[in-house]
């Protein structure tokens, strides 16, 4: 295995592993300051920050030879014997004069700048930075340029390491950016007409080292230290992104991308990044409620739309006695498993309808689909349905029952009369003033059952004609697992809690199948799992980039690279 | 030296010097046919190696051995781009060969395109230059006319195209593989080797990058021979191994305070002073030297008592300074201040600098402000140690940056420090006599952004501030 010396340590690395100097001294624990170099991104070495000294090792005699020069450790192989010296005078003195050389023209407002707490720039300013400004100039103004629709620029922040230029043209395709001027002059900019407008366009505020690139829905909404986050997972589509929800006091404020080798790389598309404010949007569904039958119509708790607010406590109990009561025959039950629940929710669904009817109809729930998935240049794909566990869902119904009934099935199964009750899970983002995700004539097919349970994060034309209206959770509320369109099976936690008394899918069925606690979506997991050959890889400990379903055996943590990546790629 | 004839000036003053027939009736083209037919392309590779031909552009390096870069079976095209950016201050020898003789600098293309395997070439000739485009454009088409150019090339079966490209003026095309990604079509912002060029290059392909002069030099090669063009300049040094010898005729730019500036030839090694005093007519008015840029200010400044200096590839480095560069030389006289003269130099390179690698960009840019300030009076005797440490840190050589635009904007400013301290001490003491020695802390950032709230902005205007 070829062996690199990192600051006088040998390190292994793979022996087709094409690493380069800042990811080799990684390994060794050894942090490499850089700005220009992304993983993702093509290399151009400009910034300079990363210089080290470098070197071989023969391997016969052991003797070491230097470079005289510094070399930038971006663009710099690491190879067998090859020797990286990380923290020489030489180099140490090198990055504080590139520090001092980035904050000559630096407006260095980090108080009212959104990346302060998160900026490289102040990072590296106190690790490898000098105490004195010995620049006698006046720093610029801040000016701000308007760049497309979400981003916004700080022109003056900007550190020219283009790394926003290079997303722009070999991920997203799009070419937007561009650099302008010559020199210290130089800035970043779009040709007038042509505003940084693609569907990955958020990616380039995630790039930016410093805060010269502003995301026009986060800017001055939260300091960033506020922040806490959680390894959650997109679910605007079946590409089912790792993301980090970022927020606060149970309210979101951002989600970014989390590196996954395995799915989404280092990017996440802008329908997914602000994806999230239907969490937070006032008309959700906040109650669980039972229509007035003739006998209480005349209570008074009743709202508008005739629901009466229930407690949660009831809802376990009486939920299943309706249902039992209106589907007495067997095989009179329909139930729609949304593929926006987790695996574990929909596991639990399926197994509380099968224990009220154990010829119970499952059917995956409603599959919202644009026209076709979208690749880009860089290789990112959007996918075309959107929801984010299609396949989870079939795998578990597949457990309990015929597989492959789908939401067309359902609507032609109960249209034919042959349910009496129907409990129909959904919880898509369709905030207003989106159209609910099902119009008045497609509805039409439930009415005249005895009784009609819907579960929704917003209003739509089933309300009218449910017995029961009972929320549903945000995607950062639920906890659990999804199953992506590649069948990769990613597990998360919930991030923030949902409004006060909503409550989580997860948690009502848990308690509707009488188990004890709090909901634990692994215990769920594991028991799906242990009773289930398809879906046995769930069995251990998730990592954090998930595991293949279509590998039929455990996946160990440790032979997928999931090192410990920094925030900072 | 005393019976050195001009070579490949020798079109200069002859009548409609610039046409194929003068050409043709002067021995052009005669190698040519010979060379294409009866050899091979690795033996014009050993002609030019051979001849120890080192490249006219800047560097310097050895033009055969530079051919031998490119791979052996490459299938797909290799292009050769000759350089024309010409932009070096001072620098002007290109322009004199292509108006003047644009067939000698055709031949040469032919047998460098011929030695390695190009079958196209572009010219990259920078935007000033109108009248080399006129003179360039019109050989070209004689060439095609006659049969120098296109396919099958004086029935030797080899075929060359060239392109004449205009660039829109800036320094940094002349780099080569700026020069590249501007022919590409894209900003020319130098890429990182490796990859080189001779592997990568233009449009993927392996390339070869040549100056002008280069190319006249090739044809004189193979029109007159090796031991022709051996016989002239500065031998081998037998003590150094590295050394590889500065052999043939070279173009000298003399320009600045002199009595005849012009573009003179001269067997490499001349000095300064000859070229002053023989070519240039002494220091004009009558007036003592006190400095000279060597070869374009990228190579820094010679004092007078340097004059003595070989002007051959590895004379000025033995006097501190960067090479022979374009062997642009540039007298300035006693009048001269060095203030001026590097803050001149610092404007320049800051306003070319292509602003990619963080050192260069703010490195000329931070110099400059510095220059600007000291001149207005404003100095501090802290700024000679700040000015000496950018130009001994900023660069190629150091490892800092990504081409040599760098080292070029360094160069002056490390001679001008350190061979004329006493000059910038003294102008410092003198036009800030209370100030030279204070470093002011710089005042705390005053809030002007756009997106500063009105609050604050009216907090400012009010003089208001906490701070
Ligand atoms: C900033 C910079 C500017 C340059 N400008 C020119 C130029 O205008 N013309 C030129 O021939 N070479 C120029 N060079 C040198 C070229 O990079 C290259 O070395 C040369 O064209 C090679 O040709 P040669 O081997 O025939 O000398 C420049 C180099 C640098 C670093
Ligand atoms: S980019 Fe960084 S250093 Fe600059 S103002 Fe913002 S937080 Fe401060
Ligand atoms: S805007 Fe940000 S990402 Fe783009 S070049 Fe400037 S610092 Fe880099
Ligand atoms: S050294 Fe200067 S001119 Fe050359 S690539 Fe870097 S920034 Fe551009
Ligand atoms: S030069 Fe290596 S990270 Fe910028």
């Amino acid at each position: 295995m070829p062996t690199v010396i990192v600051d006088g340590k040998d390190i292994q690395i793979g022996a087709d592993e094409r690493l380069n100097c800042i990811e080799a001294a990684r390994r060794a624990g050894a942090e490499i300051p850089h700005y220009c170099w992304h993983p993702g991104l093509s290399v151009v070495a400009s910034c300079r920050m990363c210089l080290i000294e470098t070197g071989s090792r023969d391997a016969a005699t052991g003797k070491v030879s230097m470079m005289p020069k510094l070399v930038p450790a971006c663009q710099t192989p690491a190879k067998d014997g090859t020797v990286i010296v990380t923290a020489s005078d030489l180099v140490k003195d090198s990055r504080a004069r590139v520090e001092e050389a980035l904050l000559i023209d630096h407006p260095i407002d980090c108080p009212i700048c959104d990346k302060a707490g998160e900026c490289l720039l102040q990072d590296y300013h106190f690790e490898h930075g000098q105490s004195e400004r010995r620049a006698d100039i006046h720093p610029f103004t801040s000016r701000r340029r308007d760049v497309g629709p979400t981003v916004t620029l700080f022109v003056d922040r900007c550190i020219m390491c283009t790394r926003c230029v290079r997303f722009a043209r070999e991920v997203a395709g799009t070419s937007e950016l561009m650099v302008i001027n010559r020199g210290a002059t130089e800035e970043i900019d779009v040709f007038p007409g042509f505003p940084l407008e693609n569907k990955l366009a958020g990616n380039v505020v995630d790039l930016c080292p410093v805060g010269a690139l502003g995301d026009k829905d986060f800017l001055y909404q939260q300091r960033v230290w506020f922040l806490k986050r959680e390894a959650n997972v997109c679910g605007g589509c079946a590409a089912g992104c790792s993301i980090h929800t970022e927020h606060n006091q149970d309210t979101i404020y951002r989600l970014k991308p989390r590196e996954n080798p395995h799915v989404n790389q280092w990017w996440i598309c802008d329908e997914g990044r602000y994806g999230w404010h239907h969490v937070h949007d006032p008309s959700r569904v906040l109650e669980a409620g039972r229509r007035l039958d003739a006998h209480s119509r005349a209570a008074t708790a009743a709202d508008a739309s005739g629901f009466n607010a229930v407690e949660w406590a009831d809802v376990v109990t009486r939920l299943r006695s309706d249902l039992k009561t209106a589907s007495p025959a067997a095989g009179r039950l329909a139930v729609a498993v949304s593929p926006m629940l987790t695996v574990e929710e929909a596991w639990m669904l399926c197994a509380i309808a099968k224990s009220i009817d154990p010829q119970a109809y499952l059917a995956v729930g409603f599959v919202p689909r644009s026209e076709a998935d979208e690749t880009f240049p860089g290789g990112f794909t959007i996918r075309a349905e959107k929801c984010p566990n299609r396949l989870g869902v079939e795998a578990v119904i597949a457990l309990f029952d015929h597989p492959g009934h789908t939401w067309t099935d359902l609507l032609e199964h109960v249209q034919a009369g042959h349910a009496d009750a129907a409990w129909i899970t959904a919880g898509y983002p369709t905030a207003p003033p989106h159209s609910p995700w099902i119009d008045t004539a497609t509805a039409a097919a439930f009415e005249g059952l005895k009784c009609l349970v819907v579960q929704d994060l917003f209003d739509s034309p089933l309300f009218a004609l449910a017995t029961w209206r009972l929320p549903a959770a945000g995607f950062a509320e639920r906890a659990g697992t999804w199953v992506n369109i590649a069948m990769r099976a990613q597990s998360f936690k919930q991030a923030i809690r949902p409004p006060a008394g909503v409550w989580p899918e997860g948690r009502l069925y848990w308690n509707m199948l009488g188990r004890l606690g709090l909901y634990d979506p692994t215990a769920v997991r594991r028991q799906i799992a242990e009773s289930s050959a398809s879906l046995a890889a769930l069995a251990g400990d998730m990592p954090a980039t998930g595991v293949d379903l279509r590998i039929h055996q455990l996946v160990s943590a440790d032979s997928i690279h999931t090192k410990a990546t920094p925030s900072h790629s | 030296m005393e019976d050195f004839k001009p070579v490949l000036l020798e079109a200069v003053g002859v009548p409609n010097g610039h046409t194929l027939a003068s050409y043709l009736a002067r021995g052009g083209y005669a190698p040519l046919k010979r060379l294409l037919t009866e050899k091979k392309p690795a033996d014009v590779v050993e002609l030019v190696k051979a001849s120890g031909l080192r490249g006219r552009g800047g560097a310097g390096f050895s033009t055969g051995l530079k051919w031998t870069f490119l791979p052996k079976d490459h299938t797909g095209p290799i292009y050769l781009c000759i350089n024309a950016d010409e932009s070096e201050p001072g620098t002007f020898n290109n322009r004199i060969l292509m108006e003047d003789d644009p067939h000698q600098v055709i031949e040469g293309i032919i047998l460098s395109a011929f030695a390695t395997r190009a079958s196209t070439a572009y010219i990259y000739l920078r935007y000033e230059y109108p009248r080399s485009w006129d003179r360039l454009q019109a050989a070209i088409d004689e060439a095609y006319a006659g049969g120098y150019l296109g396919p099958n090339i004086q029935g030797s079966g080899f075929s060359l195209d060239i392109y004449l490209h205009r660039g829109a003026a800036a320094y940094i095309c002349g780099e080569e593989t700026g020069l590249i990604e501007s022919l590409e079509g894209k900003r020319a912002w130098p890429r990182i080797k490796p990859p080189f060029p001779a592997v990568e290059g233009l449009f993927k392909q392996p390339t070869v990058v040549n100056n002008i002069e280069t190319m006249a030099c090739v044809a004189q090669i193979a029109r007159r021979g090796v031991e022709w063009f051996r016989s002239i300049g500065v031998p081998a040094d037998p003590k150094n191994p590295r050394d590889p010898g500065s052999y043939g005729p070279k173009l000298y730019c003399l320009s600045g305070h002199v009595e005849k500036p012009g573009c003179y030839e001269a067997p490499l090694g001349i000095t300064v002073r000859e070229l002053v005093d023989r070519f240039g007519g002494g220091v004009w008015k009558g007036r003592r030297a006190k400095a000279a840029i060597p070869g374009g200010i990228s190579m820094g400044l010679l004092t007078e008592a340097e004059f003595d200096t070989p002007l051959d590839f590895s004379g000025p480095s033995k006097v501190g300074c960067l090479g022979l560069g374009t062997a642009a030389v540039v007298v300035l006289d006693e009048t001269v201040s060095m203030i001026d003269f590097l803050h001149n130099s610092c404007r320049f390179f800051a306003h070319e600098s292509c602003g990619q690698c963080t050192p260069c960009r703010e490195g000329t840019s931070w110099s400059l402000r510095m220059l600007e300030r000291i001149k207005q009076g404003k100095g501090r005797l802290v700024d000679l140690d700040l000015l000496l440490e950018i130009g001994n840190t900023m660069g190629m050589m150091p490892g800092s940056t990504i081409c040599g635009l760098a080292d070029g904007a360094a160069w002056p400013i490390k001679n001008a420090i350190k061979k004329f301290h006493g000059e910038f001490a003294d102008f410092i003491r003198r036009t800030n006599p209370d100030g030279w020695m204070v470093t002011e802390p710089v005042p705390a950032l005053a809030i002007l952004g756009s997106h500063a709230s009105e609050r604050l902005h009216e907090r400012k205007k009010q003089n208001t501030s906490r701070f």
